[in-house]
């Protein structure tokens, strides 16, 4: 792909927001983090020794998808030299809780299986050892007697009544099933002069972070009960600490969670960490001595988590026209063994923008979370968007099909109209900004979109295989968590107990010499936070960027943070950015007060620029910011009478949009909502059936843009991710339930597969509701480029009676779909 | 994803890590040099020999001769330095090795390794019976020489015995008549292919002498094929010996077909159906055959 800005090809719509340079003119957009992390200086967990004395564990995990745990027998493992512990689930169950679920269900789950297993990979025991080799050594000395039960990996037989059951308590495999409608449905569909449906299979597949889990665990039983310490690369939803208390036993106080400043990747998989924290504060518990567990490649691919394989059944009501009158949708997620929280939250994530980027007011949802002998499922970059709109795009292509419409121009005549933002959907979300048109105007200009269907017309008749697939998307952002309750029905839901919200803080101080110090607590890992939260507080303080240092921090126990922190939902560009110019005003109020005692001049008629304070009739007459400083911090003596000389300001930005869900089970999902424009040229050899993606184009709308340079890789990296999805990688089970287990059977794209060429065009409606009117953009192409590549594909073999209903395609696919056509 | 314990020795005499291989115990012992799929196989346990013999520094394995009219490439020999230096001589040599994974495991990893792991779906494997090669095998008994077409017994088996060594492999040097085809099909570059062939051709005036091809990933080891006949029908079908690459290419396509439902007995994955790999053979064998006797013109 071409990273670098050039090429004809390639334009900037709008003169983005500037990018403060350093005094010297150096810096142009490059980011702070890199030059460590190029440089081998990064300290990621494994790097760090908090704790002297730490041992090492090894997992031993089930071979089996299900089992029943008949016995387990770790004396051997016990008495191998070098072993400090060795638990099984009989400690766990001594001492552990299942972790609180996200919503009512008889279906516990703890960290290792404790009467049965569940899925391959499962933990069943762990062992403690001097090092990472004897652990392992020790490990297969671990014997358990399983039972083999029949296994289901398959959803629909899961939810079938004669399918084996996961977990006896419960009356089958469907943790939750609910529907919802809104509008008049059944009108719509009664009057439609076309009922266009189609059955939709997502594939399951995961993030690859570089690096994998880490977590450092001490247990020490104190005066006051146990306290237990624990490193980890976790980046939240911080909803998590208090289940992780819960599952240990112990308050929230007597938890103390740290993530070390660098961490290597997640795009959400790593939020799965957390069951880690329990077994290793028990492991702990036992060794007597601090515990660390680094995942290795295997286990992460085996057994952490997966973003959801759904079977979604699309239907809508289609006027003559081509209107969309109605959509009624049918979800069926596979979540894996386990309910593991926060899921089944990838089925609601979507909630207010289940009717995409068109004026659809009428909607039905069914929504069930099945639970099968896969790995449990959990945040994965898209979370939710990628599974709805493959279904939602692949059906716009169908109803364009039916009413002999170009798919682009069904799309556009579809799409909210400009004049109509902000925009109330029948499911709750209220679209903040946008302006749809605008896009399709870009998109069509760029990518010459006639031409382009005259080239693939006068391909076809050469005897070429060209596609041109299209989707349009919208792109939630800063999640508010309360969608979580639309998983229990209204009336079980408890009154006083609504969740909602999308918090975020920050804490920023000035030291004596005017050096701005900003703490974020957003746990980022790669995406350039401090760069970006550098560039704003010089903004809006009027300095260099050298005057602003940027600390990464999470601890618990110190940093200020609420059950919705964390890194997730694209939080970071409209929530932590409209706190950090919440704080910096106050601190801007502060030092304008402490420059008017050296100036003489009321606060209200000065202003922060070029490192100064300033009036702003007579600019001549001005301080140092660090001046201004200086004062209150060595001479507050001389500032008004009732001044508080506070050069620390914490912001907690909160906005009142993301409210709980409604009694009529309508929620605002997310606080914003962007746009995502994107096309696709895809050729397909005739003979050996390769797919070669050509070119692509993608227009996006992530309101207020922050730094151009993040934004493109943020566009580069969500489409790669999107590509792994349509092309590459599959997280297949066998009927048996036995799972691709290395890097040979899951396919990450390279370098070499992501080369294609792309054009990206960005223009910006500022969001009314953070402070600098960004919105987040850091999964819009992770949810569109699975269905553009899908409508590529499937446009390209029209002609040969073939569509594209499923995941990932490549030439043993294609060869297969034009063998039985 | 941790080796389990073995021992480890690094002879610098060839002599020397003969013994130690033929002293392990039960039969125990493991060459490494570029160790590039032996080392995954150590960390996950899916392997244990009892002593590793590491062959990197045995002087007389380091070497990349030419003699005879063969470039002998000894078992040290990374396959980025044949690449790079011996592409020339042993073109089909060239054509293939950028396939083999990515450049990083090309600096480490040995062509002599790669014979010796005898993956089925592997280029070098292939390249070597195409080109007749000779694998010469040391042991305790003294060396041994081994035609390639000889030397894979099977998936991941060669009659190499646990107590020899891979010493060395000769490639004949390209004559001017001979010219080269390789392709091969991966879901991602660098992946070991779903299906592949390498092709030579020789030819006399436009008359073939010869036409091996070996297909790879298409059953337990690598299909050597006498094309010899097929491609000459195809050409005098033609009544040109010039004519196009791709017009040959379509006449291929019958006898393509045919050797494709003879190579292809692997029952087939999720990267490739059995079908699909008999389509690959088919396509690739025709256009490499077809590439490699335009080629083979070139040099009349």
């Amino acid at each position: 792909m071409d990273a670098t800005a050039k090429g004809p090809g390639r334009q900037v719509t709008q003169p983005l927001t500037k990018i403060p340079a350093t005094s010297d003119g150096r810096i142009t957009g490059s980011r702070i983090e890199d030059p460590p992390l190029v440089t081998g200086q990064g300290r990621f967990l494994d790097d760090l020794d908090p704790l002297p004395g730490t041992l090492v564990a090894a997992i031993v995990r089930s071979p089996h998808a299900h089992a029943k745990i008949r016995k387990v027998d770790l004396t051997r493992a016990r008495s191998h030299p070098g072993v400090a512990a060795v638990i099984g689930p009989e400690e766990v169950l001594e001492t552990l809780k299942p972790f609180p679920l996200s919503l009512r269900t008889n279906m516990p789950y703890y960290p290792t299986g404790t009467d049965k297993v569940r899925y391959v990979g499962e933990p069943v025991a762990v062992v403690v050892a001097t090092d990472r080799y004897t652990a392992e050594d020790a490990a297969e000395l671990v014997r358990v007697d399983y039972d083999v039960l029949p296994a289901v990996v398959d959803t629909k037989k899961a939810a079938n009544p004669d399918s084996a059951v996961l977990h006896e308590g419960a009356d089958s495999n469907i943790a939750s099933d609910r529907s919802f409608t809104f509008g008049s449905v059944d009108d719509a569909f009664a009057r439609a002069a076309h009922v266009v449906s189609e059955e939709y299979k997502f594939p399951r597949y995961s993030s690859t972070p570089m690096e994998c889990y880490s977590v450092i665990a001490e247990w020490r039983d104190e005066s006051t009960g146990p306290q237990i310490t624990a490193y980890a690369n976790f980046h939240g939803p911080f909803s998590i600490v208090p289940i992780l208390a819960g599952a240990l036993g112990i308050s929230t106080a007597q938890l103390r969670i740290i993530v070390p400043a660098d961490n290597g990747g997640s795009f959400g998989i790593k939020s799965g960490v957390y069951p880690y924290i329990a077994l290793m504060a028990l492991a702990s518990r036992h060794a007597g001595r601090p515990v660390r567990w680094t995942e290795d490649r295997i286990e992460h691919l085996l057994s952490s988590s997966a973003g959801s394989d759904r079977i979604m059944r699309f239907k809508a009501a289609v006027s003559a026209t081509g209107t969309v009158e109605a959509l009624d949708v049918d979800f069926q997620e596979n979540v894996g063994a386990y309910l593991r929280p926060p899921e089944p939250a990838t089925l609601y994530r979507c909630f207010g923008n289940i009717t995409g980027p068109y004026g659809i007011d009428a909607v039905r949802m069914r929504a069930r979370a099945v639970v099968t002998n896969k790995v449990p499922t959990g945040l994965n970059r898209g979370f939710g968007g990628q599974q709805l709109y493959f279904g939602l795009e692949r059906l716009m292509d169908k109803i364009a099909v039916t009413v002999g419409k170009d798919p682009l121009e069904l799309r556009r005549t579809n799409a909210i109209p400009t004049s109509a933002f902000p925009y109330a959907t029948p499911t709750g979300g209220i679209y903040d900004s946008g302006d749809y048109e605008k896009a399709f105007a870009m998109l069509t200009e760029s990518a010459q979109y006639e031409k382009l269907r005259a080239e693939q017309q006068a391909a076809r008749e050469r005897g070429e295989i060209m596609g041109i697939g299209i989707a349009a998307i919208v792109e939630p952002s800063a999640t508010n968590i309360g969608y979580i309750a639309l998983a229990t029905p209204q009336d079980e839901r408890v009154r006083g107990r609504d969740k909602s919200g999308s918090t975020e803080h920050v804490r920023v101080s000035v030291d004596p010499q005017g050096v701005v110090s900003v703490l974020l607590g957003t746990v980022p890992q790669g995406q350039g936070h401090a760069t970006v939260a550098r560039e704003i507080v010089a903004n809006q303080l009027g300095l260099s960027v050298e005057q602003v240092v940027p600390k990464i921090d999470m601890d618990t126990a110190t940093t200020p943070w609420t059950i919705t922190t964390g890194s997730y939902s694209s939080r970071f560009s409209p929530l932590l950015t409209s706190a950090l110019v919440e704080a910096t005003d106050r601190i801007a109020a502060t030092i304008k007060v402490a420059a008017s005692v050296l100036l003489a001049e009321d606060p209200t008629e000065l202003e922060l620029a070029d490192g100064e304070v300033r009036v702003t009739a007579d600019p001549q007459r001005s301080v140092l910011f660090r001046h201004a400083a200086g004062l209150i911090h060595w001479d507050p003596g001389s500032l008004p009478d009732t001044f508080e000389a506070q050069l620390n300001a914490e912001a907690a930005f909160t906005p009142p949009e993301s409210t709980a869900a409604s009694k009529t089970d309508q929620i605002n999902s997310s606080l914003c909502y962007g746009f995502v424009l994107e096309l696709a040229v895809v050729r397909i050899d005739p003979e050996t059936l390769e797919i070669a993606i050509e070119k692509v184009f993608s227009v996006h709308d992530p309101g207020t843009v922050l730094n151009p340079v993040l934004l493109e890789g943020q566009i580069h990296g969500a489409m790669v991710h999107g590509l792994g999805g349509a092309m590459y990688e599959e997280m297949f089970y066998s009927e048996s339930g036995q799972p691709t287990s290395t890097f040979m059977d899951y396919l990450v794209p390279t370098s070499a597969e992501a080369a294609f060429p792309l054009t990206s065009e960005t223009f910006e409606t500022p969001s009314p509701l953070s402070r600098l009117g960004a919105k987040g953009a850091g999964e819009g192409s992770s949810m569109s480029f699975p269905a553009v590549v899908a409508n590529a594909v499937s446009d390209a073999l029209a002609p040969h009676g073939v569509q594209i209903t499923s995941l990932p395609l490549h030439g043993n696919v294609i060869h297969e779909l034009l063998s039985n056509s | 994803m941790k080796a389990a314990p073995f021992a480890y020795v690094r002879p610098t005499r060839l002599q020397d890590a003969v013994t130690e291989l033929g002293s392990a115990q039960h039969g125990g012992g493991k060459v490494i040099a570029g160790g590039q799929s032996l080392v995954p196989v150590l960390a996950m346990r899916l392997g244990r020999p009892s002593t590793l013999v590491d062959i990197t520094r045995v002087e007389e394995l380091t070497h990349m001769t030419v003699d005879d009219q063969c470039l002998r490439v000894a078992a040290a020999v990374r396959q980025r330095r044949v690449q790079r230096e011996a592409s020339q001589l042993v073109p089909l040599l060239g054509l293939a090795l950028p396939w083999v994974g990515h450049r990083e495991i090309r600096s480490r990893g040995t062509v002599c390794g790669s014979l010796a792991h005898a993956d089925p779906s592997a280029e070098m494997p292939a390249v070597a019976m195409s080109l007749n090669a000779t694998v010469e095998v040391t042991g305790p008994n003294g060396r041994r020489q081994v035609s390639a077409a000889d030397f894979f017994t099977g998936a991941m088996a060669t009659v190499t015995e646990p107590t020899e060594i891979v010493t060395s492999v000769s490639f004949p040097i390209a004559s001017s008549d001979e010219g080269y085809g390789f392709a091969e099909i991966a879901r991602r570059h660098g992946d070991y292919a779903i299906a592949g062939v390498a092709a030579r051709v020789r030819s006399t005036s436009g008359a073939v002498v010869e036409a091996p091809i070996t297909s790879f990933g298409v059953s337990d080891k690598p299909q050597l094929r006498d094309m010899s006949g097929a491609l000459q029908r195809a050409v005098d079908s033609l009544g040109d010996p010039a004519a196009p690459t791709s017009e040959i290419t379509n006449a291929l396509e019958e006898p393509a077909h045919a050797m494709a439902e003879d190579v292809v007995t692997t029952a087939g994955d999720s990267h490739g159906s059995t079908a699909y790999r008999k389509r690959l053979v088919r396509v690739l064998a025709a256009r490499e055959l077809a590439r490699a006797y335009r080629s083979s013109l070139k040099g009349a």
